[in-house]
C-alpha cells in the first residue's frame, strides 16, 4: 500500500495525459445541436425560384427530409453541390434547400449553372428561419424525419465518406422506423 | 514607488481599452441607460457560436453580428434577461452560455475544483497529523552505542 501511493502522482498525470491527449483530436466545432428531437421551427417564406410561391414547415413534412442550409457565397457549398446532385437521387429521401442569408440573383444563377439537386428551395433572405435553426454558417444538413423532427444537424460539407459516416446509418434507422409505422 | 505609478496607468489603460471594444462594435441607439448596460452585458455573457472564444461583443463574424442584431430587437421587445437567454439555448444549446448552468452535465465544471480543493485539504490534514515515527527505534541499541564509542576513541 505504500509504495502503491507513492506511483499515484504518477498515474494521475498519466491519467491526465491521456485525456488532454484525447482532446486533441476532438473537433470542437462538432457540437450537437439544441434542436435535435425538437419540431422543424415554423416558417412561411417564398421559395427562391419563385418568388410568389410561399411554403411553411408543413411542406417539408411526410418523408425523410435532407435540409441543406447553402449560399452562393458559401466556397464549401460549391465543394458540397456534386454530392447533393448524386444524393438528390436517392429516392428514399427528399433534398430541401435553404438558401441563407443570399441574393435571389445570384441563388437563381447558381441552380442553373449548376444542377438543381433541391425539390425547393426556401428564400430566407434575412436568416430567420438560420436563426431558428441555430445555423451558425453554411453548409449545414439537417436530416428531419417523417413527423417533422429534427433527427440530426451537420455542420460543414457532405461528400461521399461523410455521407457513408454520418448519413447513411440514420437514414437506414429512418426508413426501417417509417417501415414499422412508427 | 515608480512601480506602483506604472502600474496604475497599466491597469488603467487596461480598462479604458475594455470599454473602447465594447464600444467600438456598439452602433445600436438605445432609449434608456440600463437597457444599453443590458445590451452589453448580456453581448459579453453570450458566446459566438462560431468563434468559440469571442464573445458577441468581440466576435466581428457574420452570425456574431446578426446574434447582437437579435439581441437588440429582443431587448426593444422588452423580454427579460432570463428569456433572451432562453432564447439563444433554445437554438444553439447551452454552449452559448459563458457561465453554463448547473445541471447533470455540468456538475463536474462547477463543484469539480471544489472537491479537488477539499481532497486536497484533506491530504494536508492527513500527512501533517501522522504520528511521528517512533524516536526509541531510531536510537542506537547499546550493542550499537558501544560500537561507535570504539570507532570514536581509534582516533
Amino acid at each position: 500500500m505504500g509504495k502503491l501511493i507513492r506511483f499515484l502522482p504518477l498515474i494521475l498525470v498519466l491519467a491526465l495525459g491521456v485525456v488532454l491527449y484525447r482532446g486533441l483530436s476532438l473537433n470542437p466545432q462538432d457540437m450537437p445541436s439544441a434542436l435535435v428531437g425538437k419540431t422543424m421551427p415554423s416558417f412561411s417564406l417564398s421559395t427562391l425560384n419563385d418568388g410568389n410561391k410561399t411554403v411553411t414547415e408543413a411542406d417539408l413534412q411526410g418523408d425523410i427530409v435532407l435540409l441543406n442550409v447553402w449560399a452562393t457565397w458559401c466556397p464549401t457549398c460549391k465543394y458540397e453541390h456534386p454530392y447533393l446532385v448524386d444524393i438528390a437521387k436517392n429516392p428514399q429521401v427528399k433534398l430541401y434547400g435553404l438558401n441563407y442569408k443570399d441574393e435571389r440573383d445570384a441563388g437563381q444563377k447558381w441552380l442553373q449553372h449548376y444542377e438543381d439537386p433541391y425539390v425547393f428551395s426556401i428564400f430566407d433572405e434575412a436568416g430567420t428561419v438560420g436563426l431558428d435553426l441555430g445555423v451558425y454558417g453554411a453548409p449545414e444538413t439537417f436530416v428531419i424525419d417523417h413527423h417533422g423532427i429534427i433527427r440530426k444537424r451537420f455542420a460543414g460539407a457532405i461528400d461521399t465518406r461523410v455521407w457513408r459516416r454520418e448519413f447513411e446509418p440514420l437514414i437506414a434507422q429512418l426508413i426501417a422506423e417509417k417501415k414499422q409505422g412508427k | 514607488m515608480k512601480i506602483i505609478n506604472i502600474l496604475v496607468i497599466a491597469i488603467a489603460v487596461f480598462f479604458t481599452a475594455n470599454n473602447a471594444v465594447a464600444n467600438a462594435i456598439d452602433t445600436y441607439e438605445f432609449d434608456d441607460e440600463v437597457t444599453k448596460i443590458r445590451f452589453q452585458a448580456l453581448s459579453k455573457e453570450l458566446r459566438c457560436p462560431k468563434c468559440q472564444n469571442q464573445n458577441l461583443a468581440d466576435s466581428n463574424s457574420p452570425i456574431a453580428a446578426d446574434l447582437r442584431k437579435e439581441l437588440y430587437e429582443l431587448l426593444k421587445q422588452g423580454k427579460a434577461d432570463i428569456e433572451i437567454v432562453d432564447f439563444m439555448v433554445n437554438r444553439y444549446g447551452e454552449f452559448v452560455l459563458y457561465r453554463p448552468r448547473v445541471s447533470s452535465i455540468t456538475y463536474v465544471l462547477w463543484f469539480g475544483p471544489a472537491v479537488l480543493i477539499l481532497i486536497g485539504i484533506i491530504v494536508v490534514i492527513v500527512v501533517v497529523r501522522r504520528k511521528p515515527v517512533d524516536k526509541a527505534q531510531i536510537a542506537l541499541s547499546a550493542e550499537q552505542q558501544d560500537k561507535l564509542k570504539n570507532l570514536l576513541n581509534d582516533k
